[in-house]
């Protein structure tokens, strides 16, 4: 059952400049989307933070559960080789 | 006044405090809002609208005092004029009422100062033009925010529609001063300097027509009505309001954050 008196929480998530991707930036409440992003735009970029706004209601993200980092995380904990340390980088190569 | 004291350009000059203080009065009133807003999102996003607009009175008053050439700043302008000095229609000093009908009050004038901003981005005027053109950007979001409002508002609950009907029905008559074309707004579309009020009237028709209708709410019947604050003949509700805004530099003249 929908909470009459309390708007959903939508996650903002903005994009600070052309060419990087949409970060996290927090939540809000609001009506629908159409709020949601006014809202994000009156939160979360009033100092020039992004070009790019996204958001989502909180309710349609499905996360890990904590409780599992266990088993969903420490397998790789051991697995260092998949860290690409292992290859001589030339000098010319400046970004990789 | 003596000849000495005459301003350069008075029609311009009364023209930019029209302009400013529109802004200025306005922006005060919306920032009542902070700390009283039925969410802490909309407290920022009045919050936000309150700012962009004192922006656009500090930038029209301080080129009012450069037109009028006596050495007053911006903040002398705004701050230390008297109740009858001050040249915004009456529209804007009324106050905030429920949050309804602070809606009202924005959408009316938000897409009134659209429409002349558009157009004053061709003013003859370059530094208006200018002014114009930075103002617009905002002017536009302003409008998307109170439309919004509006639509959801009306086309809401019983109560919610009760509320925006019935500050409608109580700001509408107030719409006419800012169509009422007098000298000053003669001069200035005579010179180029502005539009006529007329072309502003038909385009903030259309649209006030649009949003009302897809807030299914009914546009009132024109009324006649001749108290003019563009004239310097306001409403008793402004008076309170510069007491409150003119209350710090009064008691601390020239006081410096």
């Amino acid at each position: 059952m929908e909470d009459k008196h309390q708007w959903p929480l939508y996650e903002v998530f903005v994009r600070a400049r052309g060419g990087l991707d949409h970060k996290h930036a927090g939540s809000l409440h609001a009506a629908d989307a159409r709020m949601a992003l006014e809202h994000a735009r009156d939160l979360y970029t009033r100092r020039l933070e992004g070009v790019s706004i996204w958001v989502v209601r909180s309710t349609d993200i499905t996360a890990s559960d904590p409780a599992d980092a266990d088993s969903l995380f420490e397998p790789a904990r051991d697995k260092v080789y998949r860290h690409p340390t292992f290859y001589d980088i030339p000098d010319e190569v400046k970004t990789l | 006044m003596s000849a000495a004291m005459k301003v350069r350009d008075d029609d311009l000059f009364r023209y930019l405090l029209r302009l400013g203080d529109l802004s200025l009065v306005l922006g005060q009133r919306l920032g009542e809002w902070v700390g009283h807003s039925p969410a802490l999102e909309e407290d920022l996003g009045l919050a936000n609208i309150a700012l962009d607009l004192i922006g656009q009175a500090r930038l029209l008053l301080g080129y009012a005092g450069e037109i009028e050439g006596r050495g007053r700043d911006e903040d002398q302008l705004a701050f230390l004029r008297e109740h009858g000095e001050y040249l915004n229609p009456t529209l804007a000093e009324q106050p905030n009422g429920d949050f309804g009908r602070t809606i009202v009050r924005q959408v009316l004038i938000d897409a009134f100062q659209l429409e002349l901003y558009e157009r004053l981005t061709a003013s003859s005027d370059g530094h208006l033009a200018a002014i114009a053109a930075k103002a617009v950007k905002e002017t536009r979001y302003h409008l998307r925010y109170s439309g919004g409002w509006l639509v959801r508002l009306g086309d809401g609950t019983p109560e919610s529609r009760a509320r925006m009907s019935s500050a409608i029905e109580r700001l509408w008559s107030l719409t006419t001063e800012l169509f009422a074309e007098d000298d000053v707004d003669r001069a200035m579309a005579e010179r180029g300097i502005a539009p006529r009020l007329a072309d502003v009237q038909k385009a903030w028709s259309a649209r006030i027509a649009a949003l009302l209708a897809e807030a299914t709410l009914e546009r009132p019947l024109d009324r006649p009505y001749s108290w003019f604050g563009k004239q310097g003949m306001h409403s008793e509700h402004l008076g309170y309001m510069l007491a409150e805004m003119q209350y710090m530099q009064r008691t601390y003249p020239g006081a410096r954050w």
